[in-house]
């Protein structure tokens, strides 16, 4: 089919006797190893090929007979990090929940733990930043505001169990009474209370209102949000002489609540959580800027 | 390199064993102190101690890993300060530029751990199976007893050559007497042991078998090379106007080349410089040394073979003598280079007398950006990294100043007093408040400069960063 090779004076490279318009092809023969060492690669891709998963059929690749799989080994991986903490998540669910926080091991454990879990189940609702969504029923976690209380028991018992939820029997309960809607309240009253309350947080409001206001917030409300408006944490009441809302603090805002009432909810977490992942979410959380 | 007996119409050819002749002259004197200078290095580097205090380790040299730290005698670096390492690398390249410029190939013929180690095992091939013709013999004689045993001699001590050298590589990366008595009682890691397997048969492959196919077939080295050389960079050469036509002396009007064929019967890449320069030289000067001394023995002047530049071809072609080596080397080109070698190491030397014992980063917490707290005061969160690159514990104050009043606070510490201890870095939360209603509460951003003070000492850095103010 071509010309035949021709061999030229020693030290000149040989050619393979192909010739156009006087330019000839060279012939610079590649190392004979080098040949060995693509069919080596050969041989190694369908050996490798057999063993490990590889071509790929409708629903799955070819699973290869070393039974090697990714999902087995990342499920191995965790199986041997969770041997490697059983020890530190011994201690910490036996630790006193105030005392994690002076056992360096331990808190560098839950602190990173923690964040773990609340990225995973409680950045939802919270944010990832654990800002909560301001105005819309979230709470905050960064501020010194509690609903249900900021010591570590408090806020251990509120993951444990969740917050008026259906779920779980000991969820921490209590209800806001619908003022406008089941007419415990006249339209004009619930204005004067809301002036009240306007007043209590130091906003722009009437003050003929905000007096009548007083009483029937003293009669009405006082029980549970104390008659100074301080709240009560032991019933979820919001505090409301201060600068957080957590429905809004607007006078709209605040006769909405009134008229409606609020029933924020949050799961039980016992269900989902072991007691060490609920414990180092609750050091995280405590941790935030505003535990007690 | 031409193919004698392959079958001419194959596009692969057997590799052609090359037995490089016994040499001796002033570059392979030379070649012998860099090789024993190099190799001396690199075994003995892991095993120089350095006192660094009670809780550093002695090593003088040392890549620890896991603790992520890397020793150089007095000298410390920390991830953070990476960058020590670029401009090492950066200087290590413009080093290259300069010598590849200056004198071409100088790396591959004299520092290519390649070349060193190739120089080695051919040193203990002769050792064992005698020179060239000796070398040759063997190797055309049928597998006997005598092939066995000389072959076998030779691949045992490449072996325990190659043992010695992934030994030593590992010994870089953990403290090394404590790693060598694990090694011999069979405690080590398995790392440490795959490691030294892996080096020990690449050094036996490598320098026992592949040697110059490395170079000509694996190296991108030589390609990049020929981009940095110039006319006037110094390679080996073969001064053809006066050689050519080669032959017996006694033959009228024949050149100094005499056609002995020493410089190819000493050349480890198994090329004729006389072809010209090529890709596959190496340019280690050994085909200088043998011609030299076919020269002085027929009596005519040295350096038919010699390093020269382009240049020079040109101007001895035309009868003038070739320029002087240092008017070679001296040029505007490498002149620059050296500048900017130089420039790098001041630059990285300042760099690690200026560095602080102490090192901080701030991260403004910025999700999210504020959190008005009950009393209506707004509050900034900064997340801080504190580094104490110090032997001993180190208590550091923290403190702020701003163009508008904020107060400082720290998470879960009363006070503004951090300890850190000896050679860690701890994260540490910082709060700044501006109180309701004030400046720096309602402003959109107030500048503020954190402050960190080691007691005791005259260590302070500060970081400038935002203050982010209630946008209504």
């Amino acid at each position: 089919m071509c010309a035949k090779p021709i061999k030229k004076e020693p030290r000149e490279v040989e050619t393979t006797g192909h010739q156009w318009d006087g330019i000839e092809e060279l012939n610079n023969p590649m190392p004979r190893w080098w040949v060995w060492t693509f069919y080596a690669t050969i041989v190694w891709g369908i050996g490798s090929s057999d063993l490990y998963p590889a071509w790929p059929l409708i629903t799955q690749a070819t699973p290869g007979l070393l039974g090697f799989s990714t999902r087995a080994n990342a499920a191995a991986e965790i199986a041997s990090w969770d041997a490697r903490n059983a020890a530190i998540k011994e201690r910490l669910v036996a630790a006193d929940l105030n005392a994690i926080g002076a056992d360096a091991d331990l808190a560098g454990f839950a602190e990173r733990a923690g964040a773990a879990v609340f990225r995973t189940n409680c950045a939802t609702c919270h944010g990832s930043g654990a800002a909560g969504v301001v105005g819309k029923g979230y709470p905050n976690l960064l501020d010194d505001d509690w609903l249900w209380g900021g010591t570590m028991e408090d806020i251990h018992l509120t993951i444990t169990h969740g917050i008026r939820n259906t779920t779980d029997p000991d969820a921490r309960y209590s209800e806001m009474p619908k003022f406008g809607v089941d007419e415990l309240l006249e339209p004009a009253q619930i204005g004067q209370v809301a002036e009240y309350v306007l007043a209590m947080s130091g906003q722009d409001h009437d003050a003929a209102a905000a007096a009548e206001g007083a009483t029937l917030f003293a009669e009405n409300c006082g029980a549970c949000h104390m008659e100074d408006g301080a709240g009560d944490p032991t019933q979820g009441a919001p505090q409301l002489n201060d600068a957080i809302w957590l429905y809004g603090g607007s006078r709209e805002a605040i006769i909405e609540t009134i008229t409606y009432a609020r029933f924020g909810v949050m799961p039980n977490w016992n269900k989902r959580l072991s007691e060490d992942e609920i414990r180092a979410v609750a050091f995280y959380v405590h941790g935030r800027g505003g535990g007690e | 390199m031409t193919q004698q007996d392959a079958d001419p119409s194959s596009l692969y050819a057997v590799r052609e064993p090359v037995f490089p002749r016994r040499v001796k002259g002033k570059f392979r004197t030379l070649k012998w102190w860099l090789l024993g200078l190099m190799l001396g290095i690199y075994y003995i580097t892991p095993w120089i101690r350095w006192d660094r205090g009670p809780n550093l380790p002695d090593q003088a040299v040392l890549l620890d890993i896991s603790g992520r730290r890397f020793f150089f005698f007095m000298v410390e670096i920390w991830p953070h300060e990476f960058y020590f390492v670029a401009g090492l690398l950066i200087m290590a390249g413009l080093g290259l530029f300069l010598f590849t410029s200056a004198a071409g190939r100088v790396w591959c013929g004299y520092a290519c751990p390649q070349t060193v180690w190739t120089d080695l095992f051919i040193l203990v091939e002769r050792w064992v199976e005698g020179d060239r013709n000796a070398r040759i013999r063997l190797h055309r004689q049928p597998w006997n007893w005598e092939k066995l045993i000389k072959n076998g001699v030779k691949w045992w001590i490449w072996l325990l050559i190659g043992l010695a050298t992934g030994g030593a590589w590992v010994f870089y990366f953990t403290d090394a007497p404590t790693l060598l008595h694990d090694l011999v009682t069979f405690q080590a890691h398995p790392a440490a042991y795959i490691t030294m397997l892996i080096l020990t048969f690449t050094t036996f492959f490598f320098g026992g078998f592949a040697r110059e196919q490395i170079c000509i077939y694996a190296c991108p080295w030589p390609r990049i090379q020929a981009a940095m050389m110039d006319e006037d960079t110094l390679t080996i050469g073969y001064r053809e106007w006066r050689g050519e036509p080669r032959g017996k002396q006694t033959v009228e009007g024949n050149g100094d080349c005499i056609d002995c064929m020493a410089c190819v019967n000493v050349c480890p890449m198994g090329i004729d410089i006389r072809d010209g320069q090529q890709l596959a030289c190496i340019t280690c000067g050994l085909c200088i040394d043998a011609c030299n001394d076919v020269m002085d023995r027929i009596g005519k002047p040295r350096d038919l073979i010699g390093y020269l530049a382009l240049t020079d071809e040109t101007r001895e072609r035309a009868g003038e003598p070739a320029k002087s080596v240092w008017s070679h080397v001296f040029r505007v080109r490498t002149v620059l280079y050296t500048v900017l070698w130089a420039g790098v190491g001041i630059g990285l030397v300042v760099a690690l007398f200026l560095r602080s014992p102490i090192d901080v980063s701030v991260t403004p917490v910025r999700n999210p950006t504020f959190v008005t707290l009950s009393d209506g005061s707004i509050r900034n969160a900064y997340d801080l990294r504190l580094r104490n690159m110090q032997g001993a514990d180190a208590e550091f104050t923290i403190n702020v100043t701003s163009a508008a009043r904020v107060e400082t606070g720290l998470e879960g510490i009363d006070g503004l007093t951090v300890t850190v201890p000896a050679n860690q870095t701890m994260s540490q939360r910082v709060y700044l408040t501006a109180a309701a209603g004030s400046e720096a509460a309602t402003a959109d951003r107030t500048d503020v400069r954190i402050w960190i003070e080691q007691l005791g000492t005259t260590n302070r850095v500060h970081h400038d960063t935002i203050f982010n103010g209630k946008e209504n």
